[in-house]
């Protein structure tokens, strides 16, 4: 009877441990651990964000490559701090506060190595006037937008880096004034200042009065 | 108020409102603008965006140029070292030479001075054995002649 309850004790134990393994490993697949998470959090901001931080480098730039490289730095670098975003302000105010410093830092860099060949992949305006709004229909509305956009782009590459991030994130990127002071680290005031000006130089450029 | 008062206010606010329409006028056509470059960006980005990447081919002309670049700097950097080792070395033979050269010149000069010395003494003695042999001084010779001549008559 003895022999009985140890061979009925001994199983049991060994069924308990069976189970509770069998736990821990169900646990392990159904529970995500926080990197895990953290991970899927961020491939989706990259979802996300990603062709909005590739559209702005590219109006910045006018150089596709250029463009790419930089967003994916921008990513790679988001990626490494990611654990250090506390979330203060949106995940697209700080991605783009990271594309502007790295395009600064890109253009600084360019400057530095002045003995290196400028030459760069950036398409002139007229190429960059090539690409139409899809509404306009007829030739004369067709050849008018491409007229204006090549003034818009004429003026952007008359302004200084400021006014023209500025004035890109409001106006193609269409974001509020507090984002653009978040994004450029800069206060609403000189934002409202900047955009102002850029927005003066388009008006003359097209043809209007200060 | 009198009639030309009236005038002027009238031109006044009929002028404003040419400025004001003209402004407004402006402003739609800064809008459209405005507008039409938001589009032609999106247009722009979207189709660049999904464009095929070419990462591959750019890495490697790059890869290329840089080395290129560096086999270029590493032969300039050994160039130089080299050159300027071969002129030390060069200067360091050159200094060498010069002191050997120095050096037996002046062991010349001593040999010289001693053998000068050794003649010149060799050539005192010899003259005052000379001098310690002879039996007359020069000047009586003629008269030391004459006295052998007559000892022999």
């Amino acid at each position: 009877m003895r022999i009985l309850d140890g061979a009925v004790n001994s199983g049991a134990v060994r069924a308990s441990t069976w189970v509770m393994a069998a736990g821990t490993a169900l646990k392990a697949i159904m529970m995500p651990t926080a990197e895990d998470i953290a991970a899927e959090e961020f491939s989706r901001v990259v979802e996300r964000h990603r062709p909005q931080i590739f559209r702005f480098l590219l109006s910045s730039t006018r150089d596709v490559d250029l463009a790419e490289t930089l967003t994916q730095e921008c990513f790679l670098k988001a990626h490494r701090n990611w654990s250090g975003f506390r979330g203060d302000s949106s995940a697209m105010t700080w991605l783009m506060r990271i594309a502007i410093n790295l395009q600064k830092d890109h253009w600084r860099n360019r400057r530095m190595q002045f003995w290196r060949t400028t030459r760069t992949n950036a398409v002139d305006l007229d190429e960059a006037s090539e690409w139409l709004p899809s509404g306009e229909s007829s030739i004369e509305q067709q050849l008018l937008a491409r007229e204006r956009v090549k003034q818009v782009w004429t003026a952007v590459k008359g302004l200084s880096e400021r006014q023209r991030t500025v004035f890109l994130l409001r106006y193609v990127e269409e974001q509020e004034l507090s984002e653009i002071a978040a994004a450029t680290g800069l206060s609403e005031g000189t934002v409202k200042a900047h955009l102002s000006r850029a927005v003066g130089r388009v008006r003359l450029e097209l043809g209007g009065k200060r | 108020m009198s009639g030309t008062e009236e005038q002027d206010d009238k031109m006044d606010r009929s002028t404003d409102n040419v400025d004001q329409r003209a402004a407004g006028a402006e402003d739609v056509e800064l809008d459209e603008a405005i507008k039409s470059f938001k589009q032609s960006v999106d247009a722009w980005s979207d189709a660049a965006y999904g464009r095929p990447r070419t990462v591959e081919q750019t890495v490697r002309r790059r890869s290329w140029r840089l080395a290129v670049g560096w086999a270029l700097g590493c032969v300039l950097v050994a160039g130089s070292v080299s050159g300027g080792l071969f002129e030390r070395q060069h200067q360091i033979e050159l200094k060498q030479r010069a002191n050997r050269e120095r050096a037996a010149e002046q062991q010349k000069q001593v040999q010289q001075q001693q053998a000068r010395a050794q003649v010149t003494d060799e050539d005192l003695l010899s003259d005052v054995d000379s001098d310690v042999s002879r039996q007359v001084p020069s000047a009586m010779e003629p008269l030391a002649q004459m006295m052998s001549v007559d000892e022999t008559k």
